[in-house]
This record gives structure tokens, sequence and C-alpha cells, in this order.
């Protein structure tokens, strides 16, 4: 039966979430303002709430998927100005490991905290165009190259890293490698200043004839193809993980423009502004036509991620709807805290409110795990049925 | 229990209608909108398919499936993708229907369900609109009075669908002095009383087969137990918000059937050497297209279940009707967009599309959900 609704239990869970991420607001600022600083593993506060997977262990098997409810649980952490009072042990790249390592490689490196080392200052999402090379010589790898935008890259033990091993290949060429802190030939050349998300660490690396063993080739498939149809192993590995981060992205994007309209919301009531939905729409003034559609849009963005969350909790592919809630939170991380700002007037451009904040932190969501573009790329190939050689 | 699992009655329902609305209303539409006129076989057609009567209760002859919004939906999803104008006229008595089953008296349903059972078509239709421009259901000036043997109810609706072929109507009118929607009431409202004068509107930029009419109430005389609900009159929002949920999920059909006629004609259509589709401006905007369908798809949804479980659904259905008012129109507008020229010409679906799409998105008493 379709259903929107939460148990009990799982309200809670959502509201013990909430109750966390508040408790870290008044880290916000801090962090934002001293964008060198790294977070605690632990602030004093996070033993006063349940981790996550605590949370998670109490809720019985046949209540809303657990899935769904981590998409729920990241739209209300982010919508609040916060922190995280923990931080996650892992990274993008222990997903990548998870999708595409050796059960090997997973064993020996899966408790470690992995970054992902895809994008390089000439090639963003056309990974494809990736410069860095591998070379095998005698038992060991030759990197060279540069990554850019590697997301925990200064606190991480290590990273996977996209090289190609024949330029020719394309895609197909493009193989994944991991490279642990420490290793000659690695350096860690700065860490990025950005418009938002300024408490996340964002590193530039450098590899200069970087030697690795031959086993860290991710997944151990050695083979040089010679042509782009022939695929790898570990760039179709990383795309399947698309279909859980991308709707988990989403979520975050939402989140920021909840925030920042609740925000909005809250405040405009103390003045008196609130929309009667009785009313029709020239009963209400702009900024009640304004709060009522940012909510519809906030609605219709969250139903676009539990979708594919959902499909992802039967085990159906989700390629599509992961795409399509990944260019929904796209779109309203920008438009939301955007317009929760216009609702608030000048004072909300002020560091004495979050709703400024809520903007520069959302609005990475429709850049990174595949721009807002991208996502139409992918969508409009899959309903036109085209390849991505056809459609780009 | 978040799900978005449709149950096997409604799955089949569904199945159903979309096969007909395929089959049957889709080849009728253009013919329909010129003639504006539905053929009397595929009304009947539909009428034998059960919709109206589907969740009226056993004991007044019905069919005595679980009263749902959200089948509604569906049904009305599946009927919009064939053809707004048709499917929105097969299910009209709907309008009449699913208020008396959600809202009525006991003796209310009692006189009026049956009808609605038997294998000949009855239509029935709701009164919302009026005159006023910029009207809003909080504006409504048509008036029922009491007085001594019930109601004199006084007013001009306008733009009712099938008001002039309808044997059976609700009257939307202020029945006292509360303010904006606490005073108004449905009036059960027999189109042939006296006073009751149906003409056909001059005409609509769409849905054209739903042949809308003005209906003049000059002190039309009703009895105390016109006034839907017991007692003083059941609160309307709830019917309000299954209107809302009705349109909207008539325009996601629409929405859907218009993404799914481009796509392929986008990969036909060549200019400057490859097909249109190949061009980031037109695939994006299919792109566009397919990711509201869904997302209005899921909110209406989301306000068809929130109807379902009875709880108040005034603000959910105000946001999906709102959403999708906003999406459909421009769906349908970038729809003809991608056919330039050929979405202009009265050969392609596309125009009337957007004429459909036009009345689904502002006049907000279509279908009952």
């Amino acid at each position: 039966m379709v259903d929107f609704t939460l148990s009990d239990s799982d309200r809670e869970i959502l509201s013990g979430v909430a109750e966390e991420a508040k408790a870290s607001e008044k880290y916000a600022r801090h962090y934002d303002a001293h964008e060198d600083e790294i977070l605690p593993k632990a602030f004093a506060e996070a033993a006063a709430f349940p981790s996550l997977l605590e949370r998670m262990r109490r809720r019985p098997g046949d209540d809303t998927p657990s899935v769904i409810m981590q998409m729920l649980i990241k739209i209300e952490r982010e919508a609040h100005n916060g922190v995280p009072l923990r931080q996650a042990p892992s990274a993008l790249g222990n997903a990548a490991l998870g999708a595409a390592g050796t059960p090997a490689q997973q064993k020996r490196w899966g408790h470690l905290m992995l970054a992902m080392s895809i994008t390089e200052p000439g090639a963003g999402s056309d990974t494809k165009a990736i410069q860095t090379t591998a070379v095998l010589d005698g038992d060991e790898w030759v990197l060279n190259g540069d990554k850019i935008f590697v997301t925990n890259g200064v606190r991480c033990h290590g990273t996977i890293v996209w090289a190609t091993v024949n330029k020719a290949a394309g895609r197909g060429g493009i193989k994944s490698f991991l490279v642990l802190k420490g290793t000659p030939g690695f350096e860690l050349v700065r860490k990025e200043k950005k418009l938002g998300i300024r408490s996340s660490d964002t590193a530039a690396y450098a590899f200069r004839d970087c030697r690795i063993p031959r086993d860290h080739l991710i997944g151990g498939d050695e083979r040089v193809p010679q042509s782009a149809d022939e695929g790898s192993a570990s760039y179709k590995g990383v795309l399947k993980t698309f279909n859980i981060t991308r709707p988990t992205v989403a979520a975050g994007g939402i989140g920021k423009a909840l925030g920042a309209f609740r925000y909005a919301r809250d405040h405009l009531a103390k003045e008196g502004i609130a929309v009667d939905w009785d009313k029709g729409p020239h009963d209400r003034t702009a900024t009640e036509q304004t709060l009522l559609e940012l909510e519809a849009d906030i609605e219709a963005a969250t139903l676009t991620v539990l979708r594919a969350a959902w499909l992802a909790a039967r085990g159906e592919p989700n390629n599509l709807e992961a795409s399509v809630a990944k260019a929904k939170g796209g779109e309203l991380c920008r438009s939301g805290p955007q317009r929760a700002m216009e609702l608030l007037g000048a004072m909300s451009l002020s560091h004495d409110h979050p709703v400024e904040q809520f903007l520069r932190d959302g609005r990475i969501t429709d850049i990174y795990e595949g721009t807002g573009q991208i996502q139409r790329l992918v969508i409009a190939r899959a309903i036109l049925g085209y390849s991505s050689a056809e459609l780009s | 229990m978040i799900s978005f699992d449709v149950t096997d009655e409604q799955s089949q329902i569904r199945d159903m209608l979309v096969a007909f609305a395929n089959n049957e209303l889709a080849p009728r539409a253009r013919q329909a909108d010129e003639a504006c006129t539905v053929p009397a076989d595929v009304l009947d057609q539909a009428w034998s398919l059960g919709l109206v009567q589907l969740a009226i209760p056993e004991a007044y002859g019905g069919s005595g499936a679980p009263r749902s919004a959200l089948t509604g939906a569906l049904m009305l999803e599946a009927m919009g993708s064939g053809c707004a104008g048709l499917g929105g006229t097969a299910v009209a008595s709907s309008l009449f229907v699913n208020p008396l089953i959600d809202l009525g008296s006991e003796a209310q349903k009692l006189r009026e369900l049956p009808k609605f059972c038997g294998s000949t078509r009855r239509v029935a239709t709701l009164a919302l609109h009026e005159s006023s421009l910029a009207f809003d259901p909080s504006r409504i000036v048509t008036r029922a009075e009491p007085d001594r043997d019930g109601w004199r109810i006084t007013g001009v609706k306008r733009l009712v669908p099938l008001g002039e072929e309808a044997e059976d109507m609700l009257v939307l009118a202020r029945a006292s002095g509360a303010p904006d929607i606490a005073g108004i009431k449905a009036f059960i409202v027999p189109p042939r009383a006296e006073g009751v004068t149906i003409a056909r509107e001059s005409a609509t930029i769409g849905l054209t087969p739903m042949r809308f009419a003005r209906v003049e109430l000059a002190g039309v005389s009703l009895p105390h137990d016109a006034i839907l609900g017991e007692g003083r009159g059941a609160d309307i929002r709830p019917l309000l918000a299954s209107l809302r949920i009705g349109g909207a999920a008539l325009a996601v059909g629409l929405a859907r059937a218009l993404t799914d006629f481009a796509i392929p004609y986008a990969r036909e259509r060549v200019a400057f050497g490859e097909p249109i589709a190949k061009k980031q401006a037109i695939a994006f905007m299919l792109a566009d297209m397919h990711i509201e369908c869904d997302a209005m798809r899921w909110l209406v949804w989301k306000a068809a279940a929130a109807f379902d479980r009875g709880v108040d659904v005034s603000k959910m259905a105000v946001l999906a009707q709102n959403y999708v008012n906003r999406r459909a129109i421009r769906i349908a507008d970038d729809g003809l967009q991608i056919f330039g020229g050929h979405g202009y010409i009265r050969d392609l679906p596309l125009e009337m599309w957007l004429r459909n799409a036009r009345m689904l998105t502002i006049h907000s008493a279509l279908a009952a959900a």
C-alpha cells in the first residue's frame, strides 16, 4: 500500500537526530570562519547521543526500509546549521572499495578512511579525459598526475586514485589504485578554500613517480583494454555506487533548503506572516505564495529521493531515479536558500542568521557527485535510449 | 511505513485504464476536441468499467471497494494519459458521487447513490466556479439562505462540466455568515428544479468535450436536507482537497503522455544533420519533463494517501496542486516547443494538450479523486 507516514519509533529517531544536530549548531560558525581547522573525531557533546548505528539497530525489520530512513536522517541533519558531532570513519573511497575491490582488498583496507581522487585541474565531469597515468614497472605501478577537489583529502588515511593505463582506450583504460598517505611521491599540495562546507576538508594532491605495489590495483584486473568498448570494472563499480550516493547527496541539498525554509517560515510567523491554506492565491501576499511554493518544491524533491531509495531497498534498478533525485536536490539547494533569503530581507545577509550559510553550504549539491547538467545527460540518455557517445 | 507499492487491485485498475485510455480515448481525442462532444458509445463503454460506482458501498448497490483517493488518482492519471477531455467526461459523475460517499448523511447516500449503480450511464456534476475574475472558493458569492421550507439558493455558477447533461448536481454556496471557506457548504440541487437555468458557455480554451455550462440559480427552493452532510452541513475542505488531487492527477497523466510522445519525435526529427534529441537544448528539456512527471506524481500520491488516512489534507492537497499547476503547464508548453511549427498545427495533439493543460491547471473542479 502506498504510504508516506513514519512509525512512532522512526519519528523518534528523526527527532533524536534533530536534537543531536541542534546541539552542534554552536560550532557551525567557528568552523565556517576557521577553515584551516579539522573537525575533531568527536565533540564532547557526542557522548550524549547514540551513534547512528545504535539508533538504527533498534528498528524492526518490517518498518520503512533503512535506506529510506538514511535519506530522511540526512535531510534532517542538514536542515540544521551544524557540524557532525562525530566524524564518519569512512569516505567515498570506501564505497568504491566496497563496490569494486577484491574481498582480500576490502579486508585489508576497509578499516581505513579512504578518499576518492578523480577530478583533475583539466577534467571534472568528463572523467574519461583524466591525464593521470599508471604504468606497470616490475611489481610496482608508477603514478603521475594531479588531483583536486578530494573530499576528506586531508584527514583520510589514503585515497583511491583514478588513472589511465592507456589513454587511447578512453574510459576503458581508466583503473583505480589505492595509495596510502606517506607513500613517496604522493604529496598533499593544499587544502582548498571554498564558498561553503568549510568544515569538510577538500584537498589537492600531486603524484610524482609515486610507486605503489602491484596489488594496489583495485579489483586486480590488469588487462589493458585497447578500446573504450571493453569497459572497466572499477569505473563501472564507481558508477554503481552513484545509485545510493546521488540520492544521499540530493538529500543533503534538500536539508539545506529545508533549514533555510524553516528559518524563514518561523521568523515570518513571528511577524504575523503565514500561509492560510484555506485562502486562494488572490488572497495571499507574494511572500506567502513564495513560502507555499518553496514548501511544495521541498516536498517534491524529497519524494524523488525517497523514490530512488525505495527502489534501491527493493533491489530494483534505480540509475535513472537516482539522477532524477540528484537533479531535483541540486535545483533546490540553489533556489531554496535563495528564496528564503529574499523572504527574510537584508538581515538574512548577516552572519547573525544561519540562512546565508545554508545557501553557501547547500550550493555544492548541484556540483559534486555529478552536476545538474550531468544528471540531465544521464536522464536524457536513459529516456531517449542513447549511449554516452550518442548524446554528450 | 514509507512505501510506493500500489496494491494488486490498484495495479489491475491502473493497467486496465491505461489500456482503455490508449485504445479508446487517445484515438478519439482530436475528433472529440473539435466536435466538443464525446461519442455516446465511448462513455457507455467507460461506464461499463464501473469506475464511478467502484467505491459506492454495497449497501447502496455499489461495488464496495474501499473509498480511496489514491485509487482515484491512479485512475485519473491513466485517463488523463489517453485524453483528459474524454477521461474527465467519462468520470465526471464522480464529482457528485465521491463527495456523497465521503460527506453525505446516511439518508442522502440511500437516496442518491443507488442511482449510479445501474448499467445505464448517469451524468452528474459539481458547480464551483463563478463569474468573477480572480475567483477562488473562499470568495463564493452564491448564497443559500435558510427559509421556512429549507433553503433558497441564489447565484450564478460558471464553467460547470457537463452542466446541460447532468441529472444530479452539487452546488457550492455560502450558507452562513462564517468567513471564507468555513461559510461554504455543498448543496444537492436537482438541475431540473424550478428556478434553475442551464446554458452552454460560449466556449472554453480546452477540455471541450466537457461541455461547460453556466448554471443560474434564481431563488431555487431546496429541502432542509439538501445541504450535504448531517445537520448544518459537512465541512467542504475534504471535498476541495479531493478536487485538487483529482485535477492534478489528470494533469500528471497528460504530462506523462505528452513526454512519451515527444521522445520518439525528437529522435526522428532531423535538423542540421542530426536528430534534435542529440542537441542538449532539446535533450535537457525532455529530461526536465521526465523529472517533473515523476516529482508531480509522487506529490499527488502523497496527498492522496493522506486523504485516505482521513487526516486534514488541505495543506498537502494545496501543495500538490500548486506544484502540478506550475510544472504541468510548463511541460505542455515545452512539449509544443519541441515540435516547433508542427506543434502549432492542429494535426498533432500538442496544441490541444497545451489548451487542455491550461484548463487542468486553472479550473479546480474537473475531477474528484
